[in-house]
């Protein structure tokens, strides 16, 4: 994280400030969170080494096949997984429903992720996230979306990828573009970042930081599409500083096991042995889908702007 | 011992790459450790932020857990943020099921106990040895309930204990990585030199 975050030098104690909503992402580095939707869920993902589980209605790939409006979990639901579990647990909002996100933080859940897999509540704005205590995370699918999120107030950028197909393609293609703008962007002179910051549609600060960088002023994680330890090892080794998992887990044949193989590869991202070991006997993988078939209105990843 | 010493950062899950920042400006040679000969190698180790029970799993499945717990118990130095505080306690208040904790430290510490994400807090805090404040980062942070007699409580904050030190095992609640002041890391770097 960024040291230049100005130092509060009260004697009173404040609460969510950005270098604790971001520090809270940095301590989620080199894990798996997991998508759950039920607290026995939530139960088997914590056994299995998860760093958090995010609470959801339904997992991408359900959303898929039952269609319809995808909204903000049930309070209830909510509540059983942060009393089931001793993890973090973050929740999903709309896209620029600010108070399904002010019922999230008036539940106590750890993280917010404004998120395009469930049908967005405002084609225009996303949420302010500077007025909120609970930090949040947000997708994106290339530099100039993730820095209009982190000027909104994110703490954590996760690649879009596109969730509920069990396909990595497109979370590839994401962080690729992702640290591909990055690159760039370290080459450039200081004349030529005013340029930029206006391509990217970005701040020119954050632009600047990010180019004095060299990466995200925030935790970036890679989501969309894991299903297997070897997608989340290709996604850690291409630069993700940790994964999400959704209906990879549990949407296949044995679901505790194949949680731990992927949190195993997830550590050990950069040896091939061990992620062999996991690999093995795993049972059935989700089937997945063809993101090139996918029709243009069933892409998660064009939501959010 | 050289003046440059290698400490090691356990690289299993969490902050490894503040805490490795962190040793560096303190002047010492710092490796991330995930496999028990990289472990063999270090002069002292961090245990970083992180989730511990996750980390404590990580250990177990690795076979890493019994070479922690042995080189601490010869002497090894450590020092422990948050989930590495967590990690040192002889004793945790409501561990998880088949929660391990490494020990060192005669102390009991209570997880979370400061709260959830949205009462993490920033705040001045007093350690003893240091001659100004240091800026504390609590997230999700634990306390620790009580020491026992070998255990020197460093500092506190808001009557709970944040930081204490055994012989060459230190543990703090918060997170000094996160703020660009190394002076813990140096005082931490100064322990391994003076063990080496």
């Amino acid at each position: 994280m960024s040291s230049t975050l100005p130092h509060t030098t009260a004697e009173t104690p404040q609460t969510g400030t950005a270098r604790v909503k971001r520090g809270m992402a940095e301590q989620l580095k080199g894990g798996v969170i997991m998508d759950v939707v039920t607290p026995e869920q939530a139960k088997i993902a914590e056994d299995a080494g998860a760093v958090a589980v995010m609470a959801l209605e339904r997992v991408p790939a359900d959303i898929r096949k039952d269609g319809g409006v995808a909204r903000m979990s049930d309070p209830d639901m909510i509540e059983g997984i942060i009393g089931a579990v001793s993890i973090p647990v973050m929740a999903k909002s709309r896209i620029g429903h600010f108070v399904e996100a002010q019922v999230l933080q008036s539940l106590g859940v750890d993280y917010i992720d404004e998120s395009e897999v469930l049908t967005p509540a405002d084609e225009v704005n996303h949420s302010d996230k500077w007025a909120f205590t609970t930090p949040f995370v947000c997708g994106a699918t290339n530099l100039g979306e993730a820095l209009r999120r982190i000027a909104e107030g994110a703490a954590m950028i996760r690649s879009k990828g596109e969730a509920g197909t069990g396909n990595v393609v497109e979370a590839v293609r994401h962080l690729r573009q992702i640290k591909n703008e990055i690159g760039r962007l370290r080459a450039l002179d200081n004349n030529e970042l005013f340029a930029a910051a206006k391509e990217l549609r970005a701040p020119y600060e954050l632009v600047k930081e990010v180019a004095e960088l060299g990466k995200l002023p925030v935790v970036l994680f890679s989501a969309g599409g894991v299903a297997t330890p070897a997608d989340a090892a290709l996604m850690r080794q291409l630069g993700a500083e940790g994964v999400f998992v959704g209906s990879g887990i549990f949407k296949s044949g044995d679901p505790a096991k194949r949680a731990a193989a992927i949190v195993k590869a997830t550590t050990f991202y950069d040896d091939p042995k061990i992620i062999a070991e996991a690999s093995r006997d795993l049972g059935e993988a989700m089937v997945g889908i063809n993101c090139d078939t996918l029709p243009e209105a069933e892409r998660y990843a064009n939501r959010g702007w | 011992m050289s003046s440059t010493p290698v400490i090691g950062v356990l690289a299993l899950q969490g902050d490894v790459r503040e805490h490795c920042t962190a040793l560096a400006a303190a002047g010492a040679a710092a490796r991330p450790v995930r496999r028990p000969e990289e472990l063999a190698a270090v002069d002292g180790l961090v245990l970083p932020g992180g989730e511990s029970t996750t980390i404590s799993k990580l250990a177990v499945l690795f076979g890493l857990l019994d070479p922690l717990r042995e080189r601490i118990r010869s002497g090894l130095p450590v020092y422990g943020t948050c989930a590495g505080m967590i990690l040192l306690a002889d004793k945790i208040l409501d561990p998880r099921s088949g929660q391990e904790t490494l020990g060192g430290i005669d102390m009991i510490v209570r997880r979370n106990a400061f709260g959830r994400q949205n009462e993490s807090f920033e705040a001045a805090v007093e350690v003893k040895g240091l001659a100004d404040p240091v800026h504390g980062v609590f997230i999700r942070a634990p306390w620790v309930e009580s020491v026992g007699a070998g255990a020197e409580v460093l500092a506190e904050h808001g009557g709970h204990i944040v930081a204490v030190r055994q012989g060459n095992a230190l543990a703090t609640s918060f997170h000094p990585e996160l703020t660009g002041d190394h002076r813990l890391h140096g005082l931490f770097a100064d322990l391994v030199r003076a063990a080496g």
